[in-house]
């Protein structure tokens, strides 16, 4: 197995793109990706994207976009794990590298989540769970994490304002992304006093609906230098891992497994613990989901982590700075580009590039991207070269 | 002799007062409450209809029986709001009860005589030997337009029986029928809400019927009112079964209990068979009752029933009817139950 | 919704059928092929209680395009024998006095409605137990 870099990275604004088609969108991070690389061809493409079919109508996905990113006839596939396709996208990009098929692989993901409206979209996300056993009786993706921050707060005596700190926090975060969807500061009281949406998650705990995309450029480390001007980063670990797809079915509800075992495995591979890692990006789809998402993976010990935001350790500057980019509450979640983006958070911030929200001495990122409530989590470890 | 091996019925928990729909349409709350004897009904939830209140009546009659729901040959449901204008009810609740594949299914239309026809028809094949166990079931989500007086009654219930030959809580002595085509209560194919000949309804309809038909059924079996224990009429509100028993010669013990409707409204083909469940719930081994139907268009069925000792041993096997009556009620405004009932016109 | 879709699923919807491992005895609702225990084929057909416990719950006020209707719902998750839970909605009950813990009873009910033409799709939700249940 060959040791891989990320050599390029680029993303759209995230938002509401009014004006961006779903293949509009992928092509303009693809081209960032390939101009911050400084590549004009690539070998193989990935395209993450959880649902091309009920947002866009659109199936089919890796050849548009290799069409429209004008690099027929390389191989291109669409990949899907609900919100963690991005994120799986990559580790497959990762492997065709590592195990020598290809040189240069673009691992990109888009969503283009605007061109239904909102029971439609909430319809189109509630696919991810198990149709026949969860969606089938109503419930949302807020409502089942909403199940799960009861079990939590009622676990650990946590409240609905210890949880509003975090967004409170990612969107402090958010303020200082460009490229992020919401750049504006919210208060705890605003996320108390936001409309419920599926008790206890307030609107304000729940991440947007986006349109985005979001593409880097991997390649094998030893020949990062000749094919790219920029800083590599290496990647030190990559683990996947899933869970009963039904959230009714885990034996501890607040408990990823998926994310626990993906994470060991990814710090097995890197040869490192926790404590060595300088900054996280989170899947915090929900507030109660970066809580439980950190707990799982071992950076806090169970119930722990439910008043970390609250007490300024996982904020920039804090012990362990946590979706510095705003996350998906305040960046946007545009679901199969998330993944992408938390690597390009990674990479900027490991390259020193990071501006405003550089966490400093940064030199190990860990990105933690899931689908569903959990019933599949991947886990990237990424190292300043 | 052949009989009810186990009942049960299904209340909606939600119920709508007689003042409250009154308010909307400027109505006099008191004609309805004293002219009719009307005070509040039952409403189903919008997740509630014909198929799912049978499942749920159908159940509590076979904890009664206590049989192998594969016993069960035949399933036969009356109501005038099947929730398919084609496709039967009565597969559904086949399948739920598990009386599935060696069944005869059928559903039967006969405005509110609809669920005695069912219990009819399943009594009659028991007694043949065609069958070895008949679930008949009478179920409602009566349909009335806004505004119209049958917005004040029309009511949601279920009532289920098991007929059979063996275990038998209540024999039923002689069966009788009574009809005329007499349209005095219609509803045409794609029309949401019946449609009724207003005063006609009373005397021609159903006191002619109602009256016609218990006294020629106490004739067959020899009987005169004083015999029987119980006496149970089509209730299409409060007045009519009391008029029509008294007319009969009942005294008010006689029909008090089996008369749910100012509490419960007029459940149309569930109404006198869930008269004669909450009576069941209550009686005593060797009790003699009168079931007298009444239908539009227009038709009684008469059901002479006597209780046997196996009765006492099955009334607190399932919820009692007047308990689901009384108990565990949540009102609605007339907001809700409009929302609830479908009267609200929406966007496409 | 083509009916095939909800038609297969009926012995659970409507019966609550469950597999029992004939091996290890765990208990799986829907049915599987294989068990994710001791890895047998072979299962038991059971049926499920109508009742259950309430293990955790959330009210729906933003709801997917087919139950905009319904909202505000509640959804929970109901443990019906130790270890085996499922997911359901929780009706005919005052929406902020539901409680982790309590006992619910199931009841059959119309869970979607496919359009004004399409079929009706019937299953289980979770109701108050009354007072003469009890």
């Amino acid at each position: 197995m060959r040791e891989v870099a990320v050599i390029g990275i680029g993303m759209t604004k995230w938002g509401e793109c009014w004006k961006s088609s779903l293949r509009d969108l992928f092509v303009e991070a693809a081209l960032k990706a390939m101009d911050d690389a400084g590549i004009a061809q690539i070998d193989s493409l990935y395209v993450g994207c959880m649902s091309g079919g009920l947002f866009n109508g659109q199936e089919h996905i890796g050849p548009l976009m290799a069409d429209y990113l004008g690099v027929c006839p390389v191989p291109a596939v669409r990949v899907e794990s609900a919100c963690a396709s991005g994120g799986v996208a990559f580790r497959q990009a990762y492997m065709e590298v590592a195990c020598g098929m290809s040189d240069i692989v673009l691992a990109g993901g888009v969503e283009k989540m605007t061109d239904v409206d909102g029971s439609e979209a909430t319809y189109a996300l509630g696919t991810a769970a198990d149709q026949e056993y969860e969606s089938f009786h109503g419930i949302t993706f807020p409502g089942l994490y909403a199940l799960i921050a009861r079990v939590y707060m009622q676990k650990y005596g946590i409240t609905s304002q210890d949880m509003a700190a975090v967004p409170v926090k990612n969107h402090a975060h958010g303020l200082k992304n460009p490229n992020a969807q919401f750049q504006r500061a919210i208060t705890i009281e605003e996320v108390l006093h936001s409309s419920m949406v599926a008790d206890p998650l307030h609107l304000l705990d729940c991440s947007p609906i986006t349109d985005g995309a979001a593409a880097v450029i991997l390649c094998p480390l030893e020949k990062a230098k000749s094919l790219s001007q920029k800083r590599p980063v290496k990647i030190l670990g990559s683990a996947h891992a899933t869970d009963s797809i039904a959230l009714h079915d885990r034996k501890q509800i607040e408990f990823f497994a998926s994310a626990a075992i993906a994470s060991k495995k990814a710090f097995a591979q890197a040869k490192i613990g926790p404590e060595s890692v300088n900054l996280v990006e989170v899947h915090d789809c929900f507030s109660i989901a970066e809580i439980c998402a950190l707990e799982s993976m071992g950076f806090f010990a169970p119930g722990q982590a439910g008043k970390a935001a609250g007490q300024g350790i996982t904020a920039l500057g804090g012990k362990l700075p946590v979706n510095v980019s705003g996350g998906l509450k305040s960046k946007g979640h545009p679901v199969g580009a998330t993944g992408i983006a938390q690597i390009i958070e990674l990479v900027e911030q490991l390259r020193n590039e990071a501006g405003q929200r550089q966490v400093q001495n940064a030199k190990i990122g860990l990105a933690q991207n899931m689908g569903g409530t959990a019933a599949s989590s991947v886990v990237h470890i990424l190292e300043a070269c | 002799m052949a009989g009810i091996v186990g009942y049960g019925s299904y209340i909606p928990r939600y119920r709508i007062k007689v003042e409250e729909i009154a308010k909307v349409w400027g109505t006099d709350a008191e004609s309805y409450k004293k002219g009719l004897m009307l005070q509040e009904k039952s409403v189903p939830a919008p997740d509630q209809d014909v198929i799912t209140m049978s499942v749920e009546a159908a159940r509590r009659a076979l904890l009664r029986a206590q049989i192998n729901p594969q016993h069960i040959d035949a399933v036969y449901i009356g109501s005038e709001s099947h929730p398919y204008a084609v496709k039967p009810s009565g597969t559904a609740v086949a399948e739920a009860i598990g009386a599935i594949p060696e069944v005869h299914c059928a559903d039967f239309e006969f405005a509110c005589k609809a669920g005695t026809e069912a219990m009819f028809v399943a009594y009659g094949l028991v007694c043949s030997g065609k069958i070895r166990y008949g679930l008949a079931i009478a179920a409602d989500t009566s349909q009335g337009a806004p505004g119209d007086a049958l917005e004040f009654s029309a009511a949601a219930g279920a009532a289920a029986y098991i007929l059979g030959n063996d275990n038998v809580a209540a024999e039923i002595e002689e069966t009788y029928s009574f009809c005329t085509d007499t349209p005095d209560f219609w509803r045409r194919e794609y029309q949401h809400y019946p449609e009724h000949g207003s005063r006609f309804t009373g005397e021609p309809a159903y006191f002619h019927h109602t009256l016609s038909c218990a006294q020629g059924i106490m004739k067959k079996v020899g009987k005169k009112p004083q015999d029987f224990k119980y006496a149970i009429f089509h209730q299409p509100n409060g007045k009519f079964p009391m008029l029509a028993a008294q007319k009969l010669g009942f005294k008010r013990e006689q029909w008090e209990d089996g008369r749910l409707s100012p509490t419960l409204g007029n459940t149309y083909s569930g109404a006198s068979p869930m008269g004669l469940s909450a009576v069941l719930d209550k009686a005593e081994p060797g009790d003699l009752i009168l079931l007298v139907s009444f239908g539009s268009g227009a038709g009684s069925d008469g059901f002479v029933i006597r209780t046997t000792d196996r009765i006492k041993e099955i009334q607190a096997k399932a919820p009692r009817t007047k308990q689901q009556l009384d108990l565990s009620k949540r009102y609605l405004d007339y907001g809700t139950y409009a929302k609830f009932r479908g009267k609200i016109l929406k966007a496409e | 919704m083509f009916p095939a879709k909800i038609w297969r699923e009926f012995p659970q919807r409507y019966r609550l059928e469950a597999a029992k491992c004939k091996k290890c005895g765990k208990t799986f609702f829907p049915p599987r092929l294989v068990c994710n225990s001791c890895f047998h084929r072979e299962f038991e057909s059971i049926k499920l209680p109508w009742e259950g416990t309430l293990v955790t719950y959330t009210i729906i006020r933003t709801p997917p395009s087919s139950f905009s209707d319904q909202a505000p719902y509640a959804v929970g998750i109901i443990e019906v024998v130790p270890g085996l839970k499922i997911t359901c909605q929780i009706v005919d009950v005052d929406l902020d006095k539901l409680a982790s813990g309590q006992k619910l009873f199931l009841e059959f009910r119309l869970i979607q409605k496919d359009g004004k033409q399409g079929v009706l799709c019937y299953g289980y939700k979770a109701v108050p137990v009354a007072d003469y249940n009890s």
